[in-house]
Parts: C-alpha cells; structure tokens; sequence
C-alpha cells in the first residue's frame, strides 16, 4: 500500500481520461434499429401499409417509445451500460414484429396485435429492472429465494385449473383469459441461482473431493443444491412433455458450471449424459420417440403424414427454408403461413424464406453481436456473480437459437423453443427484455469508472460518511444476529481496511484485464493485475485498458485497481465472493 | 473465469458457423431437391400462380393471367380457346403445361435466360417477377375463316406467309377449353380431363403438327413431281404411260387410277396433265422408274424424317425405307406408310412458291420482358434449299394449272393465279377419306401457302370443303 501512497501525486497530475457513456452512439443506432424493424413492417405489404397504416404506426410507436425510455433510464441509471444491446434487441424485436405481422395478413389472425402489446409491456418491464437494479449483485442475496422461484415457475402449470395443455405439453398457465409460459421467467431465475450458488462455491466445488483418473469429482453436498435445481427442472418437464425447454434448461446448467469452473469435461460429461438421456426418454416416453423418429427419417410417407408426432411440420419447415434459397422470397413474397406455427417457434423458416440465407446470416450475426456483448460484459465486470449471470444469460442466448435453428434444419431433433426477441409470445418476450436489462445492468458496472480523476475533499467527505454508515449498519445486524458468521454472510472477516488515497482515473477494463476477478487472496489479485499491466501482454489485451498509458507505471496501477476494491460506492467488500 | 468466458465465446462463434453451414446446405445445396419434393406445395403453388406473361394474337391476349383469390395468386385465363387451344396448350395444375405454355415456359413465367437482369431487379425491388408476354405470327382474322371452315368436321389447316415462314394460322380440329384444363379446382380438372380422354375424336391433339399423322395422299405427287424434273430424265413434255390400272409388280393387286378426275380418257399423258388430273400410275411410273431413294431424298429436302420446333415440336413425317417396287409405288401417290403433317405440306407448297427456299416457320412473332423491352424477335430465316430455282418455278406452273385447268378448282380466287393440289387419302374406312388441298396464292407473288385436311368424308364432301376453304383464306389475305 506504501506505494500507492508514494505514486498517487506523480499521477494526480495527468490529465483523468474518463470512459465514454456512449449513450449517443446507442442513440443512432436505436435510430437504425427501428428504421430496420419499421421498414420491414411496412414492407411486407407496402400497398395496406399505405392504405391502412393503424398497425404499422401502432407498433412502430411502441417499439420507438419503449426503446427511447429504456434508453432514458440508461442515461439516468446506467450511463456506462453497453450501447449496444438495445439497438440489438430493438431491430430483433422490430422484424419479429414485423414478421408476425406478415403471417397475420395471410393467415387472418391477429398475434401482431398481441405481441405489440407484449412487447411495450417487456420494454417497461427492462425499465423497471434497470431502476430498481442499481447494482446487479443485489441478485446474489435472493439465490436461494431465486431457486424456489424456479421450482414454483416449473410447477404452476401442473395446477389443475391453472395449467393448460396445448399440443401435448403442460408448459402455460392460464390468467384471465391469457395464457403464460412461466418457464420462460424460470430460466432467468434459475439462471441467477446457477451464478449465485457458484460464485459462491466454485473453489469447493473445484478442490474438495476425490480425484478420479483426470477428473476431479466434487463432494455430493456441495453440488448437491445444483443437482437438485437440475432435477427439478428436468423431472418438471419430463413431466411437462417439453424437450425443448428441457434441453435449454440443461445447457444452461451445464453452462454456467463450466463458466465457473473451466472444464471442459463437465461439458463432455453433461452432453454424453443428455445423449444417454434423450435415448432413455424416446424409449419411455411415446411422444419423444415420435420426435426422434420424425427427426431422423422425416422424409418417410409414414412419418410424414402421421398425426400426431409427423414429421410435415419440419418437412414443410424445410421447404420454406429451400424456397428462400440465397436472397429470399422478398418480404411479403413467399407463403410462409404453409408452415404450422410459423411466426412461434418456425419463424426462422419465415425468415429464411423472405429473407433468404443472406437474410438469416445477418439475423445470426446480430444474435452473435448480441451474445458477444453479453459476454464482454461478463468480461468486463469485476465480481464472480456477475461474471456467472452475464456469461450464462450471454448462454442461454445461443443455445436457444442453436436448438431453434438446428430443430428447423434438421441438424437436431425439432422442439419448441421459441426465438429470442422474435416469435409470437409474451413470456419468451418479457423473459427476453428482462435478460436485457440484467445483461445492461452488468455491463454498466463492467463500464462504470470507479475512480474518475483525482478525489475532490468532497469525494473523500463522502466515502467517509458511507464507510461510517456501513459500518454502522453492520454493527446493528451484529447485533441483532447471534453468530458473526451469520451476520456477515459472505463479507469476509479479513476485509481489507478500506483506505483512500487520490488516485487517478481508471476505467473498468484495467480490472476487465484477464485473471483481475479470479478468485483469491486479495494479495493474489494484486499481484496478477501487476503482472499483466507490467507486461505488454497487459498492453496489448487491454484495449481501452491501456488508458492512460501504462507501462511503467504497474505499481500505480496495481494499487489504483487493488484500491477500485475500496473505493467510493461502498460495494467493494463483495466484489470476490471468496471463501473467508 | 475470463478464460472459460473466452473459450465460451469462440463456442458461441462454433455453433453460429455450424448454424451457417447448416442452413447454406439447406438453402443452397439442397435446395433444388427440396423444391422437387411432391409434397412442396409451395413450388407449385408459386408455380402455378405465377404472374404468367400473356400470349396475344393481333394485340389481343389469348391467354393471360388474373389475380386470383386464395392458395394461387393468378389464375390462367384463356379467350376464345378452342380456336388457339391447340397452340396454347393448357397450364394444369394437374397434368402441367402443354402447347406454347410448356414450350415458352421460362419466357412466360420470367425463367428464361434473357430475363435474368429483370429477376435481379425485381430481387431488390421487391416485386413479384413478372412473366414475358408473347406475341404470335398468326393472323386471328385467318385462324377465325380456318377454324369456322372445318366446322362439324375433324382435320386441320395451316397457313404460312412462304417468303418468311410466319405462320399465319393453325387450326386444329376437333379442339377444347384450355379454361377448363387450367381450373386449380382439382376435381373438376380431372372431370374435364376424363371426358376429353375418352374422346374418340382426340380433341387434345394438336393434328397440324402432332398426333397419328395424315397419308398425304395425291399432294405427295408434288414431291414426285420435283424428284422427276431434278432428275433431268423428265420434262414437262416427256410422255407417260398412263394406264387405268397398273399391276403392281410381285404382287396380284394393281394401282387403279383416280376415278374422279379425267385419268380414263387418255393413255399417255404429260405431268402437266397426270398432276391436273392427279392421275396415280404415271407418278407411279416416274417413282419406280428414279427408284425409292431418289424419292426419299427429294422428300427429306422438303423435311420429312426431320425434327423442326415452331417452338412447339413438329413430329417429323416419314417415308418408308426399304421398301419393295409395290410398296414404292403406293408410296409415291402418298399412300403405304407415308405420313405427314400438315404443317409439312404446307411448307412444302411454301418452298414451291418460294422459289425452292423453305424459309423456317415459327408461330413467335415478338417476346416482351414485363417492361415491354423486346427479348426476342422473329427473324426471317432460310431453313434448307428444297429444290433449285428452276424446279420450283416449273411444279409452280404445273400447280397453277392444277386450279385453272384441274380438279382444285374449288380454290379459285377471280383475278388471281392460284396454285394448288388436291389429294384423297384412302383410309379404308367405308368410302370414306382423309381429303388435301394444299397450294399458294398468288403464283406470282405468293403471299400465303396452305394445307387444308378434313377426315372420313367421302370425296364430293371432301372437294367441297378443303379447296374453298383456301380460296377463302387466300381471299382474306389478298384482300387485305
């Protein structure tokens, strides 16, 4: 710490380069999403659109409104938030939409109507996430609340007078009138346990038990809690008839273990266990064997007329597909309502017939950009929880359009699982905008500066008063509760006596450099963060983490970092989540 | 952390490019197969409601497409189709396309190859690609005299302009409602389909250019007639035999005269007279005498044996090989096997008229892209050199004398030379005949070859009906 001391007036003097909010960019680039998601709602019939522009005006309103407060409440609550995301998840919305609407027309339906109305609804709800959730780690306190959560989900639709059957699975329940998926919410909540319950216990999970051959096998109880969330989900939807919702919730659960835990092995294991599971149930149960037979010979005049578990739907799916070829029908040109549930879960094959496989590729890319930024946000931010939630919700993304793509290509067996952002439906779509405003959460404390320029007196007046508060408060639950251990819950006992000196600016990435939130001592993340800023290795990964420049100044720099763990804000205590 | 977080991204990356590939095997690779597919309806129904391109005769469209409510964005719409059902063809759902909608087909529905620059535009235009429309060489007001002529009577007419090979008209009967082939409701396409299957008089087919095929009966003495002055042995003057009766040669039956005409009242003749008269034992003479090979040859320089698209396929008409001196013999007056088309005795009269040159015939006179920029467009064009000048001008003469002098007089036109010959298939079916008339008009300048077959009508019938109805049509034309 002495070095820090000495360094911070030699530092003081350089002109503080503060991160940029970005907010602008994320502005123009709201503005290209919806012109992309308004003008492919016009397109798909340009003449109605004309004569009749209640529906387009309709739901270009409440996309462009919905996208403007979410982006309000950026300014006001997340400034540092990834300017990204939205714009990504705004023009998915917006060409789900449109698409919806296009089936409509030749369909005679109205889901468009329906899914306006759920998507202003998602967007209010992204606000009201992003204002309550100042600091995403709030989430870590509620894990268990969270997989209780889960299991009362997955387990509303087997009520009797709630749950309603449609096409076999028992997976909706019906409110007034309306129905709801509550698995869609499950897979967030089960989500937050998943990273919860692993930033927590990673290092035992990792180093307690036996070790047998390459692998080391943990102790039962402590994976105890992760099998029972497993089981639940997975015993509920066996029960519930849906492989699709079963095999997102396993890969997520295989995802988030090798997030936290870096094995590989656990993913070979876990897709070795699904393969062996998947044959199991086609053995037992009628409906999965159906699956997998209209899967693997789909072009079987047995297979394909039978009803049900035929296999037309996929076939037709796949013509759909064919049709579009390169460049695509033309929005508004191709016959997609020939498809069963095409603007649910075969709306891919709509795209790809209007769109094209160029069409497609550009939708998949900006899933990708959106997994990606998900993912540098998992990058960027300091604490274990949020590194879990961010990377397994970043996940999740991608698995579920592997399981919808490969379903409607035949590369996997088919199962309904929606698109993210764009099938008809409000509970994928809510589950889909909360995901947005946790991952926009998370990427702004990835973002966020923590020490933006010299502390003024009033900074250091501030973090006086706050630390004296906290410390106050923590007196208080001492007091109330019996045991220290209790009281603290994951504060450790060993807290570093917070200390401030002036420092200068550094933005998040100095921390976002690889290996700055991996568990341990606190000696041991100084000591890498030194290592790595002193190298050019440091340099070269750090991006924007080279700002202000950097070399020669590692022993600086690793006390600013080691001090952003108690700098102003208060928070720093739980930013490890290490085993006391 | 980070590094199980970076190797999930390039895991991300993974299965985004599998998904690619994926779906590139699927939407390209695969693609072709899966349009095949007899369960795609989809194909079908782009198919088959397709904004064809019209077809029109004179500037009015005789098939064209409607928008259409339901599975099927247009509907083929054909006017007066019985008249052009034979050209058109019709565009089922069930059977496919025939006539010029199979043989036009990436023209009319936007396919073709010329047409690539429009599918591009409308790729990015977002319309639907339009078809080309295409314009035919036929005169409607001829194919109207033409069809009406065989009024109650099955047989077929055409008529080409012989100095380009346009084809003017091109009747067929007995015809159809293409309408009623092109419903896309199923079950009363099948109906139709049925009835007119079980049609013994054939309605579904094209007869100038298709289907059994006619004895050319005495208009193959044309033929003889060419092969006999190219052969340098005959002239005009040379003298034949011409007996009532020739016994065929190995055989115990005899080739008898035309009875009608006014054969019986010589022995000898010239050709000027055996072919005014259509006397059969003089040609008869001529064509054992040149031997069969000769024969053929001067009938494959008019086209028999050979394959020719108008853009609908023409079966090609045939003349017997090795045949015995007999057979050689009711060959040459168009009876034994020989069978043709009308189509190909009409372009024999027009290679006559035109001075030996038979120009190629094709019914497409213009093909427009949606944007009314022109495609394609006919071109006057030489198909093969049939005789030599002199020859053509000479059976020219001969056939003139044949209306003036002879027994086609039917065909007569006041004030005008024209050329023309009869003939009377027998087709063994009790006294009645398969009746010809084919020529041109007028023999100085002709503007319009014809040949005119009506089936099973006795002789008087049969004289009366195929001469005046090319007067009729050389009248319409000349009048013009």
């Amino acid at each position: 710490m002495s070095s820090t001391v000495s360094a911070a007036p030699e530092r003081g003097t350089e002109a503080p380069v503060r991160p940029r909010p970005r907010r602008i960019t994320e502005l123009l680039l709201l503005l290209v999403a919806l012109a992309i998601g308004v003008g492919a709602n016009i397109l798909v019939d340009p003449e109605r659109a004309q004569a009749d522009p209640r529906h387009i005006i309709m739901s270009g309103t409440v996309l462009g409104v919905g996208a403007l407060l979410v982006h309000v409440v950026l300014w006001i609550r997340a400034r540092y938030a990834d300017p990204y995301l939205l714009p990504l998840a705004v023009a998915l919305n917006g060409l789900g939409l449109a698409m919806i609407h296009r089936i409509d027309l030749s369909t005679n339906q109205s889901a468009a109507n329906t899914q306006v109305v759920w998507t202003g609804v998602a967007m209010l709800a992204c606000c009201v996430v992003l204002w309550l959730l100042k600091d995403h780690r709030r989430l870590r306190n509620v894990t268990y609340i969270m997989l209780l959560l889960s299991a009362v989900l997955l387990l509303l639709p087997m009520i009797p007078g709630l749950g309603v059957e449609i096409n076999g699975a028992r997976l909706w329940i019906s409110v007034a009138g309306r129905t709801f998926q509550p698995g869609e919410i499950a897979k967030i909540t089960l989500a937050i346990f998943f990273a919860g319950y692993l930033s927590t216990n990673r290092d035992l999970i990792l180093l307690a038990g036996r070790k047998i051959g390459p692998v080391r096998l943990p102790r039962f109880r402590d994976i105890a809690p992760m099998l029972a969330a497993w089981a639940i989900a997975i015993g509920v939807l066996v029960l519930q008839k849906d492989m699709g919702t079963a095999i997102m919730f396993f890969g997520l659960f295989l995802a988030m273990i090798y997030l936290a835990t870096g094995r590989l092995t656990w993913i070979v294991l876990g897709v070795l266990l699904m393969a062996v599971g998947g044959f199991a149930a086609s053995r037992v149960f009628s409906h999965v064997a159906l699956r997998l037979d209209a899967w693997l010979d789909a072009f079987n005049p047995d297979v394909y007329n039978r009803s049900p578990g035929g296999s037309a739907q996929i076939v037709q799916g796949l013509f759909g597909l064919a049709s579009g070829g390169l460049f695509g029908q033309g929005l508004g040109q191709g016959r997609p309502d020939l498809v069963s549930y095409s603007n649910s879960d075969m709306i891919i094959t709509a795209f790809g017939e209007e769109l094209g496989l160029i069409g497609l590729g550009a939708i998949l890319v900006m899933f990708l950009l959106f997994a990606t930024r998900g993912l540098r946000a998992a990058l960027g931010t300091r604490d274990a929880f949020g590194k879990l939630l961010a990377a397994g919700l970043a996940s999740l993304m991608v698995l579920q359009l592997l399981v919808v793509i490969g379903g409607v290509t035949r590369l996997l067996p088919l199962t309904g699982l929606t698109t993210p952002f764009m099938s008809a439906g409000g509970s994928s779509l809510l589950s889909n905008w909360i995901i947005v405003a946790i991952l926009l959460a998370i990427s702004h404390s990835a973002r966020r500066p923590v020490v933006t320029g010299p502390a003024t007196d009033e900074d250091l007046a501030t973090f006086e008063r706050r630390r004296r508060d906290r410390e106050e408060r923590r007196d208080d639950e001492r007091a109330r509760t019996d045991g220290p251990d209790a009281a603290g819950d994951r504060e450790p006992a060993t807290e570093p006596t917070p200390s401030l000196t002036r420092t200068t600016s550094v933005s998040h990435d100095a921390a976002a450099s690889p290996g700055a939130a991996e568990s341990g001592s606190a000696t041991e993340v100084i000591s890498r963060i030194t290592h790595r800023s002193s190298g050019s290795d440091g340099a070269a990964r750090g991006s924007r983490a080279t700002r202000p420049s950097r070399s020669g100044r590692a022993a600086g720099d690793a006390a600013a970092s080691s001090e952003e763990r108690t700098a102003p804000g208060g928070n720093a205590h739980d930013q490890e989540g290490g085993t006391p | 952390m980070n590094k199980a977080i970076r190797r999930m991204w390039l895991m991300a990356v993974a299965i985004m490019v599998v998904l690619l590939l994926t779906l590139t095997y699927v939407q390209f690779f695969a693609a072709n197969a899966l349009q095949a597919n007899p369960w795609n309806n989809r194909t079908l129904y782009e198919q088959f409601g397709r904004d064809r391109g019209s077809i029109l005769v004179g500037g009015k469209e005789i098939a064209r497409s409607v928008p259409a409510d339901g599975d099927f964005a247009h509907q083929r719409v054909y006017s007066d189709s019985p008249l052009y059902a034979n050209l058109t063809g019709y565009f089922s759902l069930v059977y496919g396309a025939t006539g010029l909608e199979s043989a036009m087909g990436a023209q009319l529905s936007g396919a073709s190859d010329d047409q690539f620059y429009d599918r591009v535009v409308s790729l990015f235009s977002g319309d639907q690609p339009k078809g080309a429309s295409v314009e035919l060489t036929l005169d409607p007001e001829l194919q109207r005299i033409a069809y009406n002529a065989l009024e109650g009577h099955n047989g077929s007419i055409v008529a080409v302009d012989p100095k380009t090979g346009e084809i003017k008209a091109m009747v067929s009967r007995k015809s159809y409602d293409a309408n009623a082939l092109s419903s896309h409701d199923t079950n009363k396409v099948v109906e139709a389909a049925k009835s007119l299957n079980a049609d013994p008089d054939k309605p579904l087919v094209n007869r100038a250019i298709s289907g059994d095929l006619y004895s050319p009966g005495s208009t193959f003495k044309l033929i003889d007639t060419v092969a006999a002055l190219e052969s340098g042995k005959y002239t005009t003057d040379t003298t034949l035999p011409n007996p009532n009766e020739l016994p065929l040669p190995d055989t115990t039956v005899s080739l008898p005269n035309y009875r009608q005409g006014g054969c019986a009242a010589r022995s000898q003749v010239d050709l000027r007279f055996a072919l005014e008269q259509s006397c059969n034992t003089p040609f008869a003479h001529i064509a054992m005498d040149l031997g069969q090979d000769k024969i053929r040859q001067t009938a494959q320089n008019f086209g028999y044996g050979q394959n020719l698209d108008i853009p609908l396929q023409v079966t090609p008409s045939v003349f017997p090989e090795d045949m015995n001196q007999a057979q050689l013999a009711l060959s040459s007056i168009g009876q034994y096997d020989v069978r043709t088309t009308p189509l190909q005795v009409a372009m024999t009269s027009a290679a006559i008229a035109n001075d030996g040159v038979m120009m190629r015939p094709s019914l497409i006179k213009t093909v427009r892209s949606s944007d009314l920029s022109v495609i394609e467009q006919f071109k006057a064009e030489q198909l093969r050199r049939s005789t030599d000048a002199e020859t053509a001008r000479t059976v020219k003469d001969l056939m003139t004398s044949v209306v003036s002098n002879g027994i086609a007089s039917g065909a007569a036109v006041p004030g005008v030379q024209v050329a023309g010959k009869t003939g009377t298939a027998e087709i063994g079916r009790d006294g009645l005949n398969d009746s010809w008339f084919t020529g041109f008009a007028p023999a100085d300048d002709p503007q319009l070859a014809v040949a005119v077959v009506v089936e099973d009508v006795d002789v008087t019938t049969g004289s009366s009906l195929t001469s005046p109805s090319a007067r009729q049509l050389f009248e319409a034309v000349l009048n013009k």
